[in-house]
């Protein structure tokens, strides 16, 4: 199963194991990772899930839609280039290994 | 270690509460009670995803069930709260139980709304709020062939686009002149209706439902005042909700339209707070006492409330906001509207993307957005942060919203007092 790490906003590295199919964001409330929060259950309306995703890995993603593009403007730690939804983040083989780090806070 | 906090209610209300205190450093016990049997869950699935079978129960479970340990929170799960002591602070469960509290938190939210007609008891007439009831409506779905949604709210809507989009024959009966009146501009109530009706939905507004005729305990139709009848073999009820006050009101608190609290969601009691769908709080957007029904109130106003009672009082003043999905187009709102005295548009109903500006007093309160996530985004952050927008500016596509939202915020404008 393809996996994948989360780096807290300390620098703790968690690594997971995320069925394909899974978004980044499901998968991190499953396993009880702290620092993302997905208050609207992961539809594009809040920003509570953002993640900075590794350079390596950013550019494998399918681009963002205008929707989560627009969200990502509000997010609370301001967006960086290789900024996304955890909930948009979709789970592929192709994906394992991929590197998150959690913004130091989600609102 | 004292009594801590009680939470009375596991919806998200509550389920946020007890998360939020133990990320604000809180030490003390938590208890959280509900009547349901299931943990925690999100309800804005129950009518969208989960009906049309792209989402299954445990992708909308707030948290795992490990959480709640993991967090030392209580859960108790299926019990009733039946009164509260305030003297003795303390909260009697249905099942005799006492349960001492330093707070109390109300998160008890609200109930179905009940159709007062004959035939309403009747098998094959179903309402939609909880999981459980998703689940007997998902079940019915499958087979029912004649669907006849009663109240063209959003849950009515959401239920009527997946009935639609499953093949099913559709109905929606509105007893007011216009779908989602209570929320929405005439002109996107008009979209709305067109959208329905190109879906080849059958949408009555100013229908008056009178009885619901059955055999052999089935609801076979239903039937208007005037006389119109439609065949159906399910029937969906979605004519909004009551707030559950019962519990505070028998304990003495003030109830209006809700569990009446104050800018921090404090009762006059100062160990009860409530929050939620339950709750009438005044609210700085609306200039008014309001009680709303959604998510980011529930979210945000749990928050604000674990916030106050791990010691970081702080007023309210989250700005609402809400969607609906239906088929394939999004309406996102911003703000209240209630009370405008202008309207402007960006962009044009007929494209199916465009969004409704309201004005109260020449200040922007609220914006609809449809398909136009941009101008909802940045219109939350116009409104949050009260940053001058003109009607004219925002009906002139040319002018970027992004860059008026992000001059604004650099300006340093405060939000409304």
């Amino acid at each position: 199963m393809p996996k994948v790490i989360y780096v807290s906003a300390k620098g703790e590295a968690r690594e997971i194991e995320v069925p394909v199919g899974t978004t980044v964001m499901a998968a991190a409330l499953k396993n009880g990772i702290d620092g993302i929060v997905a208050e609207c259950g992961g539809v594009c309306m809040c920003s509570t899930c953002h993640v900075f995703v590794d350079e390596n890995f950013f550019r494998l993603l399918p681009p963002a839609q205008d929707t989560e593009e627009a969200v990502l403007e509000i997010a609370a730690v301001e967006r960086q280039p290789t900024s996304r939804l955890s909930c948009q983040i979709k789970m592929t083989e192709a994906l394992d290994g991929l590197l998150v780090r959690l913004p130091e806070k989600q609102r | 270690m004292g009594a801590g906090t009680v939470i009375i209610g596991t919806g998200q209300a509550g389920f946020q509460t007890a998360a939020s205190l133990r990320e604000q450093g809180y030490q003390e016990p938590i208890t959280l009670i509900g009547e349901e049997p299931h943990i925690p869950y999100q309800r804005p699935p129950l009518s969208k995803g989960f009906q049309l079978g792209e989402q299954d129960f445990e992708s909308f479970e707030l948290r795992p069930e490990k959480f709640y340990q993991d967090h030392r929170i209580e859960l108790i799960r299926g019990k009733r709260a039946a009164a509260i002591a305030r003297a003795a602070k303390q909260v009697t469960l249905a099942s005799g139980e006492q349960i001492p509290y330093e707070k109390l938190v109300l998160a008890v939210g609200a109930r179905n709304r009940l159709l007062p007609v004959r035939g309403a008891e009747l098998d094959g007439v179903l309402y939609l709020r909880t999981h459980d009831e998703a689940l007997a409506l998902k079940e019915r779905l499958a087979s029912a062939r004649e669907i006849v949604v009663i109240g063209g709210g959003f849950i009515g809507l959401e239920v009527a686009s997946v009935a639609r989009t499953m093949g099913k024959r559709v109905t929606v009966l509105e007893a007011l002149p216009r779908l989602m009146s209570r929320a929405v501009a005439p002109v996107v109530s008009e979209i709305y209706e067109r959208l329905h009706t190109s879906k080849r939905v059958k949408v009555v507004c100013g229908a008056a439902v009178s009885e619901i005729p059955g055999a052999s305990g089935r609801a076979h139709r239903v039937l208007l005042a005037d006389g119109a009848a439609f065949r159906a073999d399910l029937a969906l009820v979605g004519i909004g909700v009551v707030p559950n006050v019962e519990l505070a009101r028998e304990a003495g608190l003030r109830v209006s339209n809700g569990i009446a609290v104050n800018e921090f969601l404090q009762t006059e009691d100062p160990c009860i707070f409530a929050i939620g769908d339950c709750a009438e709080h005044p609210c700085v957007f609306a200039g008014s006492r309001v009680r709303l029904e959604s998510v980011q109130n529930t979210a945000e106003q749990a928050q604000c409330v674990a916030a106050t009672i791990a010691g970081r009082q702080n007023p309210y003043r989250a700005l609402p906001w809400f969607w609906t999905d239906q088929y394939d187009v999004k309406l996102q709102m911003a703000g209240i509207s209630q009370g405008h005295d202008q309207i402007v548009m960006r962009g044009k109903p007929e494209s199916l993307k465009f969004s409704v500006f309201y004005f109260r007093e020449g200040l922007l309160a609220a914006i609809d957005s449809i398909n136009r996530p941009v101008d909802h985004m940045m219109g939350r952050r116009l409104i949050a942060a009260g940053i001058p927008v003109s009607p004219e500016e925002a009906a002139d596509e040319s002018v970027d919203l992004k860059l008026l939202a992000h001059k604004g915020t650099q300006n340093g404008v405060h939000p409304p007092a």
